[in-house]
């Protein structure tokens, strides 16, 4: 069984000191350890950003692609070879921008990956431009008075397009966001882990501190049931977009993978492609 | 007697057009005649003029004819749009119904005016039309009625026996009714028999689907469009059963980037579009390139720019493909000739994108895409899946302390050892940033050049493996003329080519097939030893004379024939421009 640490490789991040994503690089590593994986059985595809850099920081199989396409790359991955587990990953303007459109795709045909969003609410590696995720009124360099587009709530837009596994985490609390990317990974379906990841260099609002006395734990609501669709919805709306935890989990709803005929459990990858004379001659004869 | 013969069958899109030249080609086909078909359609379901021209001979034909012999009708439209094709003696079968006349001017033909509805109504239902109309048809060919028989069963044993005696009867009714109107068989319409030999009959998107999944694609991720949709079309029925499956995507951005994941993935993955398509794409297949992942990539042109006219033929992608994405990968570009072709190359597009992992983008235009073309019956033997330097289920040696498999080793031929995900000292990262060896990005500039060199020599030879990347129709090297073409076109000018031969010129016909990186050896003594060089293309820059001369520099030379009003090219266009160069 691997540890986390075989998890590791040499490369040293090219992060700012205190960037919230190296709490979420090191919980993957602990999430996919604690899960029983090893290495080779993990591949992280991500997209462009400081985020998208994770890939190459996980000693895993690994794809950093393009700006906003990590989803279909991850899914085209999953679809030839979906003995492996795959990790997608990349900032909120990779998922909420420049992607937004496959996320709520990759959301909708629910295939079994992990997207892990590292949502700072602006754009760090350009240097400080809002985002989707930046509250209205918010002032960038791309907004020098401040944003007057609304900012977009990653759990109400996942259960909208019929997300069965939503949770969200910061990064602060490593303990708590490495469980809900373990529970991501068990999860027999797509699940969409936003996490409050902070850029200490040019968010100077959503700051460890904002996060610590805004955030509102699921497991702080009373009775609150995470497989009850409309409660998480009015949750989260009430809370401003905030709660953390599993939001919502849907168990019944089966995989793209099993639901598609003829699809085998082996890879694809591990399949015979030749055809037989026999059967090509019977193929070619339909066009006879 | 003649040997070939061109039908023509138009009405309202939505009024069974399609199905009627169906019927009638196939069993031409069945009965041993070499068929080409196009189909005039327009970008919308119901109404507007729409028809298929089908040209049968006894002997091989890739193009449509200048002249028509027989014009069926189903409304008056299709009479005054048509008819002035007809030659003289030219036959119109048109529906009593709507009281058909000929408009002013033509040569002399004959009107035939049949009560295909009337017939059909008392049949049963007024769908059945086009079989009176396929009877009338016959009739004047002199096909015996039970010619149809087989097709007719295969396309309606499964309603059940009395279907098929009706369609029978509708058929039968239609010829007798002709036979009693022209007494007997015309004589000029007498086609000599067919060798009764088994073909295909197929159109290029049917063999390009063909081809990927014999070249084992069992993964397609793809956004409808025209013309291209047919591929995806034919993966959907047909993938289930070899345990795979086609995703349609949100759009054609996911689907090449889907289809990059899988192949990262070790599969053989494709996706197939049109321009618009291919433009959404270029960015990823940037990412092909410089990640270095096999994927094939169909482009059906059609006319552009942006929306374009979507259900017209157009050869105005070249540029594009050759060129598209920013900065600088090792690209392959090909261009299939026939519908042959396209099942034979999709094929090795496979081989060459993995045996130097780079993306290839297989050019076709809407006429190779959507005509439909008879096919000697395909060779299994010749279908060969080569996957190059990817180690698949083979033991990897031993690594240690977390180091990677290096994915970007420098070598020779620049091609590096592939590995598929899952394997244990395998383990790699793959990365759209500049990177080494291993995978670890790298801005070092003695890394850059390293990577780069490496990348770009990867296609050095190419050219000289590539399977004809120039199919040369030509008696010796000299000539008066030579020709150029890609795809659909290369079917007509042979046939122009034939008529100038007879004017008594030396003509020679070169028929690029891989437009990237280009096969300057196998072109260039032909153009050296030809008096004048003519690029025969549908666009209106002139896109492929521009490659030759930025390849082969004739510039004194080179003459281009361009077309770009959205239909193919009639043989006499060709033929009348060409002489008057001469």
């Amino acid at each position: 069984m691997a540890t986390f640490k075989e998890f590791r490789n040499n490369i040293k991040p090219n992060w700012c000191p205190g960037c919230g994503d190296f709490s979420v690089q090191a919980a993957i590593q602990r999430a996919a350890a604690n899960v029983g994986l090893e290495p080779e059985n993990l591949a992280v595809v991500s997209g462009i950003g400081c985020s998208g850099r994770i890939s190459g920081y996980i000693n895993c199989y690994g794809l950093h692609g393009i700006h906003g396409r990590s989803l279909p790359i991850a899914q085209g991955l999953k679809m030839a070879n979906r003995e492996l587990t795959v990790i997608a990953s990349g900032g909120d303007g990779d998922g909420f921008a420049i992607g937004m459109g496959h996320t709520v795709h990759a959301i909708r045909r629910n295939m079994d990956i992990t997207y892990i969003v590292m949502d700072n609410q602006i754009y760090g590696l350009t240097k400080g431009q809002t985002s989707p995720r930046s509250a209205a009124g918010f002032v960038t360099k791309s907004t020098p008075a401040g944003s007057i587009e609304n900012a977009i709530s990653p759990i109400e837009l996942a259960l909208s397009a019929g997300a069965t596994f939503v949770a969200q985490s910061v990064s602060s609390d490593l303990k708590g966001l490495t469980d809900i990317i373990e529970k991501g990974m068990k999860h027999k379906g797509f699940s969409l882990i936003n996490v409050f990841s902070p850029c200490v260099t040019f968010n100077k609002v959503n700051t460890y501190d904002w996060f610590k006395q805004s955030i509102v734990p699921v497991e702080s609501i009373e009775g609150y049931d995470p497989h009850d669709k409309i409660k998480a919805m009015s949750y989260s709306m009430a809370n401003k977009g905030l709660l953390t935890g599993v939001v919502y989990q849907n168990t019944e709803q089966q995989r793209y993978e099993d639901l598609v005929s003829g699809f085998k459990e082996e890879s694809l990858v591990k399949q015979d492609i030749h055809i037989d004379e026999e059967t090509f001659n019977k193929l070619q004869a339909e066009f006879a | 007697m003649i040997s070939q013969l061109s039908w023509k069958v138009g009405g309202q899109q939505g009024e069974g057009i399609e199905s009627t030249g169906e019927i009638f080609s196939i069993a031409m086909n069945r009965m041993g005649y070499y068929l080409y078909g196009y189909r005039h359609f327009s970008s919308r379901i119901k109404g507007g003029h729409t028809n298929n021209k089908i040209r049968v001979s006894t002997k091989p034909v890739q193009a449509i004819s200048d002249e028509l012999d027989i014009l069926v009708a189903f409304d008056q439209e299709t009479i005054d749009v048509n008819a002035p094709e007809l030659r003289e003696g030219g036959v119109v079968i048109a529906d009593a119904k709507f009281n058909p006349t000929l408009p002013e001017g033509l040569k002399p033909v004959r009107l035939l005016s049949v009560p295909l509805t009337e017939i059909a109504e008392e049949l049963g239902t007024s769908l059945m039309k086009n079989m009176v109309s396929i009877g009338a048809t016959s009739a004047i060919l002199g096909i015996s009625v039970e010619g149809y028989r087989n097709i007719v069963e295969d396309m309606f044993l499964r309603k059940g026996e009395k279907v098929v005696e009706k369609n029978m009867e509708a058929i039968t009714r239609g010829a007798e009714y002709v036979n009693e109107q022209i007494g007997g068989q015309l004589p000029d319409f007498q086609l000599e028999p067919a060798d009764g030999k088994k073909r295909l009959f197929m159109i290029g998107n049917d063999a390009i689907a063909l081809g990927c999944l014999s070249a084992g694609v069992r993964f397609m991720p793809a956004y409808p469009i025209t013309p291209a949709s047919e591929i995806m079309e034919y993966l959907i029925k047909k993938l289930p059963k070899f345990n795979g499956t086609v995703i349609q995507t949100e759009d054609e951005i996911a689907a090449i980037t889907m289809a990059i994941g899988g192949s990262y993935g070790g599969a053989r993955t494709m996706t197939a579009s049109a321009g618009p398509g291919l433009s959404l794409m270029m960015e990823a297949i940037g990412l092909a390139g410089i990640t270095e992942t096999p994927v094939v990539i169909v482009d059906t042109q059609r006319g552009g720019p942006s929306t374009g006219m979507p259900t017209k033929q157009e050869q105005s992608d070249v540029n594009a493909m050759i060129n598209g994405t920013h900065g600088e990968i090792p690209k392959v570009v090909m261009a299939p000739t026939s519908v042959e072709d396209c099942f034979y190359d999709a094929v090795e597009a496979f081989n060459i994108a993995e045996e130097y992992q780079v993306p290839v983008i297989f050019i076709t235009d809407l006429a190779l895409s959507l005509g439909k073309q008879t096919v000697d019956p395909l060779d299994h033997s010749k279908i060969e899946i080569r996957r190059g330097k990817l180690l698949a289920g083979q033991e990897l040696p031993e690594k240690e302390n977390n180091e990677m498999f290096n994915r970007y080793e420098v070598t020779e031929d620049g091609v590096s050892p592939r590995v598929i995900p899952g394997q244990k000292y395998g383990l790699h990262h793959v990365t759209g940033v500049e990177h080494d060896q291993s995978g670890r990005p790298s801005e070092s500039p003695t890394n850059r050049i390293a990577q780069m060199d490496k990348r770009m020599r990867k296609l050095n030879n190419l050219v000289n493996t590539f399977p004809e990347p120039v199919r040369m129709s030509a008696g010796s090297e000299e000539s008066d003329v030579l020709m150029v073409t890609i795809n659909s076109v290369g079917g007509t000018v042979q046939e122009a080519k034939e008529r100038l031969e007879k004017d008594g010129l030396k003509v020679n016909h070169a028929q690029i097939r891989l437009l990237h990186p280009f096969p300057t050896e196998a072109i260039k003594q032909y153009v050296d030893k030809a008096k004048k060089v003519v690029v025969v293309e549908n666009n209106a820059t002139g896109q492929i004379t521009n490659l030759i001369k930025l390849n082969l520099g004739c510039a004194d030379k080179l003459h281009s024939v361009l077309k770009y009003d959205g239909n193919p090219f009639l043989p006499n266009e060709i033929y009348t421009q060409v002489k008057g160069l001469n």
